[in-house]
């Protein structure tokens, strides 16, 4: 498997820091991505190029260069990580443009993009041995070293503590939350919000679970399909056994009624808060009844 | 989207699955002619986009003008689990050997398509035990898998041919509509040996409708839903009197299990979204004021990206327009929160620092 570690902040160097690693950023140019691309080059993310059709050969803000291509963009720069801003309707044409020209973890902003696009992206992902991660993703960030994504970040601090999570607010909610109760996070990773997930909880999972710096973990759920069920299970098969925290939001959303996210949706069992958290606990999972609970309850079992 | 029946069937007889003969109507006027084409007996179904319709009596049988004049009315006016009738299909009897399920589904987790198929029909799938289980990639179904599935659910001689060619045009059906479900349960076996969908369920998936302009027709939604989409923001709607807003999926849905831990009832789901600006807040709050149910308001922001000011300087602009007239209790928190809450304070919306006691504060109030 990729090493989303390894991609995102390589070895440490002599000095015992990680690499700052290079990110090209797809639709550089729209609002949306040159907002979000001088958030991140204020975090101290190395933005070392820009895709946008039509305006190749200019700069973004006089100094990133910015090319037609991602395949331009990564012979010219050597980068892994790409960061998508388009509409959702090119999202299938710039992943595969990133996929076919090498990058190896592929973020994928856009909210709003088709099933059957978001599933035939994986498929080359997968042909290609990369990482997608989203689409409809906050994205990922390694406090204090690298954010690539639209997460503020006042919420995060560096640790040792991994955040999965489908939705964006209440990502930031809990870390924040962690944060002030002094446990900060070694990765967040957004799992996104749509049905079909490029990384899903338990790929997320198997990405982070044997770091070494890694000390406990919380799983933030929604309803929806049934990746929580199946990421217990996992945990269960697999033994693991560093402490993890849960949240589900929607315990009391009705059914058959999409809740803000494409995925967020029960039908019948199928995806019910009631089928996740007993999953949780049948894995010695906890889980929160708001999200204010959870840095209270994983203090519970870091000193258990 | 999710389709109604009679809608499910529309795309069934499109793409070649046979149905029994059905007409939709939505006022008794049109039902009256419908039900002189079909001739009695025949079935009245309600549609409406919630399941366990049946035990709700929502299908009934109709042998004579007098029997249809007493339940048209009845069905058309009747409502299950808060949702409202949106049409009646009028639909010969037909004349059932044995009932079948047969299901395209896409499963998320695996992410790809399943076939599911059953000897036993008619019932929910979930309680169904012998299911057999097929994954298909994106969606198609090749002749063998086909002929295979039919051997495993008995099917034998004309029975194979037909279910084999069923299964390939609801293949057919579901990569070309971008359905996310396409269900036919039950799937009847006729006494005359033909196979017929007898029920459909289809769910298409909303982020493909850009390039379905054909399915629009099928779009049921509230004039506040379509308005809320057009502003970029979602809305569910709901019977209770507290409107509940906030930014992001995940965070509103938290809110609105706590608002209904807590004995409060909530009126929206309201998600302002990512982009939200002052001008998508201050829609979201005309929309809420045309709500007369609502008796209060309950806001929790996380700002992030979005600023905590942008959304504090719509309630201002809505209390300067008289727009909002019931209490608001707010929970501000994130990019200048202090700077919003600043900005509230002489005004009727109440602050709290913790979601905890803004939910306290809006229950209280609404179940005076």
């Amino acid at each position: 498997m990729t090493d989303i570690y390894e991609i995102l902040r390589g070895q440490k160097n002599a000095e015992g820091n990680y690499q700052k690693k290079s990110v090209i950023v797809q639709g550089i140019t729209g609002k949306y991505g040159s907002t979000h691309t001088k958030l991140m080059l204020e975090y101290g993310t190395n933005i070392v190029a820009g895709v946008t059709p039509g305006k190749g050969g200019q700069r973004f803000e006089d100094k990133i260069p910015i090319y037609e291509t991602v395949k331009e963009a990564v012979e010219a720069t050597g980068a892994e990580i790409s960061i998508v801003f388009v509409p959702a309707k090119f999202f299938l044409g710039a992943a595969k443009d990133a996929l076919e020209s090498g990058i190896k973890l592929l973020v994928a902003i856009p909210e709003h993009v088709p099933i059957r696009d978001t599933m035939k992206a994986i498929e080359l992902a997968k042909k290609k041995d990369a990482i997608m991660i989203g689409p409809n993703t906050p994205g990922v960030i390694v406090p204090g070293l690298i954010k690539v994504g639209i997460m503020p970040a006042t919420p995060f601090s560096s640790g040792k503590v991994a955040v999965l999570s489908k939705s964006g607010t209440l990502l930031y909610e809990i870390s924040n939350n962690l944060t002030s109760a002094g446990f900060g996070q070694n990765i967040t990773i957004g799992i996104g919000g749509d049905p079909v997930n490029g990384t899903r909880m338990i790929d997320a999972f198997d990405m982070i679970k044997d770091d070494p710096e890694l000390e406990a973990m919380v799983v933030v759920g929604e309803i929806g399909g049934d990746s929580e069920e199946i990421l217990a299970q996992h945990i269960i098969d697999t033994g693991f056994k560093k402490p993890i925290v849960g949240y589900i939001a929607g315990r009391q959303a009705p059914k058959e009624k999409r809740m803000g996210h494409a995925g967020a949706i029960v039908m019948g069992n199928y995806g019910s808060a009631e089928s996740k958290i007993s999953m949780f606990a049948k894995a010695n999972i906890p889980v929160a009844k708001r999200p204010g609970e959870v840095a209270v309850l994983l203090a519970g079992k870091m000193n258990s | 989207m999710r389709l109604l029946e009679y809608q499910a069937k529309e795309l069934f007889k499109e793409f070649g699955i046979k149905t029994p003969p059905s007409i939709s109507s939505k006022d008794i006027e049109k039902g009256r002619k419908d039900a002189k084409e079909l001739g009695y007996p025949f079935v009245i179904k309600v549609q409406i986009p919630v399941g366990g319709r049946g035990k709700a009596g929502g299908i009934q049988k109709c042998n004579s003008d007098d029997e249809f004049e007493l339940k048209y009315p009845q069905l058309l006016n009747m409502s299950i689990k808060g949702e409202k009738t949106r049409a009646i299909l009028l639909e010969k009897m037909a004349d059932i050997e044995k009932e079948l399920y047969l299901s395209l589904f896409l499963n998320r987790s695996k992410r790809c398509y399943t076939i599911i198929a059953s000897s036993e029909g008619g019932i929910e799938i979930e309680s169904v035990k012998n299911q057999t289980i097929r994954e298909v990639g994106l969606g198609d179904v090749d002749a063998q898998t086909a002929k295979e599935v039919a051997d495993e659910i008995g099917l034998k001689d004309s029975q194979k041919d037909q279910f084999v060619e069923m299964l390939q045009k609801l293949s057919k059906l579901t990569i070309e509509k971008e359905a996310e479900l396409a269900e036919i349960n039950p799937l009847a076996i006729l006494k005359d040996g033909t196979l017929v969908a007898l029920d459909g369920k289809i769910m298409t998936d909303d982020n493909s409708n850009f390039r379905h302009n054909e399915l629009q027709q099928y779009q049921e939604k509230s004039e506040l839903e379509e308005q809320a989409e057009k502003s970029g923001f979602s809305l569910v709607e709901l019977e209770g009197n507290i409107a509940v807003i906030g930014n992001g999926a995940g965070l509103v849905m938290s809110t609105f299990d706590l608002v209904t831990d807590n004995g409060g009832k909530p009126a929206t789901f309201l998600d302002v979204g990512g982009g939200a600006t002052t001008e998508s807040v201050y829609e979201a709050l005309t929309l809420i004021s045309k709500m007369k149910r609502v008796k209060g308001i309950l806001v929790n922001l996380y700002g992030g990206i979005v600023k905590t000011t942008t959304v504090a300087e719509a309630f201002i602009q809505a209390y300067d327009n008289n727009l909002i007239d019931i209490p608001v209790f707010a929970r501000l928190m994130g990019t200048k929160s202090d700077e919003a809450k600043e900005m509230l304070k002489d005004t009727k919306t109440k602050m709290f620092d913790s979601i905890e006691e803004a939910i306290n504060g809006v229950v209280m109030e609404t179940n005076k």
